[in-house]
């Protein structure tokens, strides 16, 4: 246990410090990062004061070092357009987006997970037909589509919910369903495929040999095993929500994270981007991290070996 | 215990069709296939066809007639001149719509183009040799999904400039992911299979090997995951178009016509369910194209 | 023919039937079974693989596929009836009054749950006793089952032991309310031949000792001929011959009997380098309904009448000795029984 868990922290900081590296080097891809950073318009003379002040005029491993050190010192820069140190707008916004993100899991999993489950029990019945066609059609809507109409239906016609903001916590109902319905159907199928094999395998047979009730096989013994690998997927899809909540927080105007990265694309805000891209990275990192160490604490197959 | 179904009958062997023929009633008499393929061809023929059956010009503004509602609507400004209607600027929406279909589909086509072939190499790489060149196609695909796709499309997107083909090859770099994924563990099966051993036990080259052995028997998986892929493109430059970063105005992409309607969701929502329709329809069209194949190809690995 | 009510009677089972839709039409694994096992005793059912031996004991526990179907003249669990009572008390039963070992011990325990967890469970589900007691109960059966150190193999979960010893708990575990019977099937194929030996002897010593009816199915006659007292032989889905163990091995009647029989090698008798027996021709399918004797298109003795009509079990001059096959050589009232049964 000891052995897997230096292995994937080790992975773990590999990744990061590669993640970090191409999100330094975003800022090189227009061309010059100083007559970009300097803005439309700037003079030579700005642009070479851009270049002294962020230091462009070094080698790239140097700017990198430099850079590397002060974030690992909580420094992401300054953001030219807000005046501040990205670092604490970043840290400011994150916990809206976080808790969209953990609504939205919510949401999707307490959807996905007994529906897979009753879809894995009668195979090929009408329920589970339905259930995976909610599944198909839901992989094909696009998100942005999906949070309008949400707000054309709750919002505008029925008048149920609020369309914008983050006053209370009906502004959360719709982002979450926008967001975590993206995450239902795949988390769905694999509930469903790992309940199938499961239900199919020798323990559960043993199981009802013994007389054990249908609900103590179906959760104590067949759900704790299918789960774990929904586990893992859920982390990472955590992950993948918080990057997809720039479209929905800015459709429903969430001051979050999401929201914070697309206002900065628009004022072309390059430091605050790639501390973004950066933040959000290694959170997917950690989350990722977090998943295989609850995935060896669910499965004594790996916790001890 | 286990049903033995290789005790089939006998005589029934003499009357099994030919393989062929099994695959063609497969094809037929799955639903999810049929109904992608018309729809796809349906959208492609709209794409394709364009110039010749749209009503009006897709980038012809007479503000005069904006904002005319679908045909369907109570409205008496509904016209048959526009049958889904004009948008803000007094477009023909129908017009536009089927110009979209063209970008929708050469970024989707683009796209998946480009993550297949760098998703393919990486994988089929990795899962024949295995050991540090899979170690290290491992740690590539790990970085490349901790990073955002959405975040870093925009990101790129607006400090490189957006355009079509800046779309295409933004999004082609950032998805081949699933790829290199399932291509990796397709030819670890296949690699272990007798016939690639026999293949270099007779010293056949690799590259030979890769070509002729391995490659044609990884084929299906690689069409399925191209579907999805394609499927992914489009909702992502859908998604990239509606925040303002993918394809620009005045070109009908049909997250942009979405975007551009966003305004008007109060008075005019069908400015916004159109479009959203045919992504959906696209989309859901490609992913049941993929399902099918899936399904028809190795009927064993349903579920 | 009525039957006299007998208290020791573990399992009554006739005319058992279970029936499987595939697409090629109706699969009947199991065709007109009849069984039954008193208190004390061991009845192993033979065959090869796929004759329905599994399938009976699962049609018996009610833990076939969903899909399947199964009918029964009669089927009682140490006088009461068990067939079709409902999924809620048919599990008040299993494990209980009846359990079940079954072939892989590998994969028959939940990965998830330690062993202690799992042999509790088994006596907390039947039985009112505080998990004390059933850590108590699993710790002395652990020992009966001989694993040492048992308390201490509580806490461990199954990717922890070796085949042979997870067989040993689940043995623990079948015994865990002191069934009336226990089904085992086919308990050692998947294990080592050294360990093969010693679950065979712990199941018969224990059977032995918890006066148990048992149910031990196999396709090994070595194995049957050591612990066996009476011996059911399956063909395609029937049960071809039933008998205690001195009359089969002895004096076996029906032509797949002596076939099988003809299979094993008797050291000092089978001469070296002398083929061994085998049986020509393959098992018939049972999609669908078939006429006549099933093992009509491998006898060696084939006559006329075999192909005619179904061939019920016949008594044989010996009592308890029945046989499926129409030269049974019985009392002369079973032959003239013989006669009306083809006619």
């Amino acid at each position: 246990m000891l052995y897997y868990t230096l292995k994937r922290l080790g992975v773990a900081v590999l990744v990061a410090i590669t993640v970090s590296v191409l999100s330094f080097s975003m800022i090189y891809l227009s061309g010059d990062p100083a007559v970009a950073l300097a803005g439309e318009g700037a003079s030579n003379e700005d642009i070479e004061n851009v270049r002294r002040v962020y230091g462009f005029d070094q080698p790239i491993i140097v700017q990198y070092g430099s850079w590397l050190v002060q974030a690992l010192q909580g420094n992401l820069g300054h953001s030219n357009y807000l005046k501040a140190p990205v670092a604490s707008v970043i840290f400011e916004r994150l916990p809206t987006t976080m808790l969209l993100g953990a609504c939205s899991l919510a949401f999707a999993l307490l959807l996905a997970i007994p529906l897979g489950v009753v879809a894995a029990i009668r195979p090929n019945s009408i329920l589970d037909r339905a259930a995976l066609s909610v599944a198909v059609v839901g992989q094909a809507m696009p998100s942005f589509w999906f949070a309008l109409t949400l707000i054309l239906w709750f919002g505008i016609t029925w008048r149920l919910l609020p369309i914008t903001g983050t006053d209370s916590w009906k502004n959360f109902i719709m982002p979450s369903m926008a967001l975590g319905y993206y995450l239902t159907p795949a988390v769905m199928r694999l509930t469903r495929a790992g309940m199938l094999e499961v239900l199919s395998s020798d323990y559960i047979r043993t199981a009802r040999a013994k007389g054990l009730r249908p609900m103590t096989v179906l959760f104590k013994h067949a759900l704790r095993n299918a789960i774990i690998p929904v586990v893992s997927l859920a982390a990472v899809q955590f992950g993948f929500m918080l990057g997809g909540s720039i479209v929905i927080e800015t459709i429903f105007a969430i001051n979050g994270l999401g929201y914070l990265a697309w206002e900065s694309i628009q004022r072309a805000d390059l430091p605050m981007m790639q501390a973004i891209v950066l933040v959000l990275s290694i959170f997917y990192i950690l989350l990722t991290f977090l998943a295989d160490m609850l995935n060896a604490f669910l499965d004594p197959r790996i916790r001890v070996a | 215990m286990t049903i033995d179904t290789a005790k089939a009958p006998a005589t029934m062997e003499n009357q099994e069709p030919s393989p062929g023929a099994m695959m063609r009633k497969r094809v037929f008499s799955h639903w999810g296939f049929m109904i992608g393929a018309i729809v796809l061809i349906a959208i492609f023929l709209m794409a394709l066809l364009a110039p010749y059956i749209s009503p009006g010009d897709p980038f012809d503004q007479v503000l005069s007639r904006k904002l005319i509602p679908p045909i369907w609507s109570d409205s008496a400004k509904a016209t048959w001149d526009h049958p889904l209607g004009t948008d803000h600027l007094g477009r023909d929406y129908m017009t536009r719509l089927f110009y979209g279909a063209r970008i929708s589909l050469l970024i989707g086509f683009g796209a998946m183009l480009i993550s297949g072939v760098i998703g393919t190499t990486l994988g089929v790489l990795a899962g024949y040799y295995g050991g540090r060149v899979d170690m290290v196609v491992n740690f590539i695909i790990t970085t490349r999904l901790s990073m955002p796709v959405v975040l870093v499309a925009l990101a790129v997107v607006s400090i490189v400039g957006s355009s079509l083909t800046v779309v295409i090859w933004v999004l082609g770099l950032l998805i081949w992911d699933r790829f290199a994924v399932v291509m990796r563990s397709a030819t670890q099966q296949v690699r272990a299979l007798d016939f690639v051993t026999s293949a270099q036990a007779l010293g056949c080259s690799t590259p030979r090997i890769l070509l002729t052995e391995v490659m044609p028997n990884i084929t299906n998986h690689l069409i399925v995951i191209a579907t999805l892929e394609m499927a992914h493109a489009i909702l992502l430059e859908a998604a990239l178009s509606f925040l303002g970063l993918g394809v620009q105005p005045p070109e009908p992409s049909w997250g942009l016509m979405i975007s551009e309607a966003k305004g008007m969701i109060f008075f005019d929502p069908w400015l916004i369910t159109i479009p959203g329709l045919a992504l959906f329809a696209l989309v859901l069209s490609i992913n049941l194209l993929g399902d099918g194949i899936r399904d028809v190809t190795a009927p064993e690995n349903r579920n | 023919m009525p039957e006299k009510p007998d208290s020791k009677r573990v399992l009554e089972v006739r005319r058992l039937n279970v029936e499987i839709p595939v697409p090629g039409g109706m699969l009947r694994p199991v065709q007109d079974v009849s069984l039954h096992v008193d208190r004390g005793e061991t009845l192993c059912v033979v065959g090869e693989s796929g004759c329905g031996k599994s399938l009976t004991s699962l049609a018996i526990m009610d833990l076939l596929p969903s899909k399947a179907n199964r009918t029964c003249d009669e089927m009682q669990l140490s006088g009461d009836n068990v067939f079709h009572i409902g999924e809620r008390a048919m599990s008040d039963i299993r494990g209980d009054r009846m359990s079940m070992i079954f072939q892989e011990p590998m994969t028959s325990l939940n990965p998830a749950y330690t062993i202690g967890n799992q042999l509790a469970e088994a006596l907390q589900r039947h039985r009112k006793v505080s998990s004390d007691e059933a850590r108590e109960r699993a710790i002395y059966l652990l020992e009966k089952v001989g694993i040492t150190a048992a308390a201490s193999r509580l806490g461990q979960y199954p990717h922890q032991l070796s085949g042979g010893l997870r067989q040993r708990v689940m043995i623990a575990m079948a015994l865990m309310c002191g069934p009336d019977l226990i089904i085992a099937d086919e308990p050692t194929t998947a294990l080592d031949v050294t360990i093969q030996a010693q679950i065979l002897h712990l199941l018969a010593d224990l059977q032995r000792e918890f006066r148990m009816g048992m149910i031990l199915i196999t396709h090994d006659l070595g194995v049957v001929a050591r612990i066996a007292d009476r011996v059911a032989v399956m063909y395609a889905g029937q049960v071809v011959e039933t008998g205690t163990a001195d009359q089969i091995f002895n004096a076996p009647q029906h032509p797949y009997t002596r076939g099988l029989l003809d299979c094993i090698p008797i050291p000092g008798k089978t001469k070296r380098g002398a083929r061994l027996g085998a049986i020509p021709g393959i098992v018939p399918s049972l999609v669908g309904h078939m006429q006549g004797c099933h093992f009509a298109s491998r006898c060696p003795q084939l006559h006329e009448a075999c192909k005619m009509k179904n061939i019920d079990l016949l008594p044989t001059a010996q009592s308890g000795h029945v046989c499926r096959c129409l030269l049974t050589q019985g009392s002369d009232a079973a032959a003239r029984k013989a006669e009306g049964a083809v006619s």
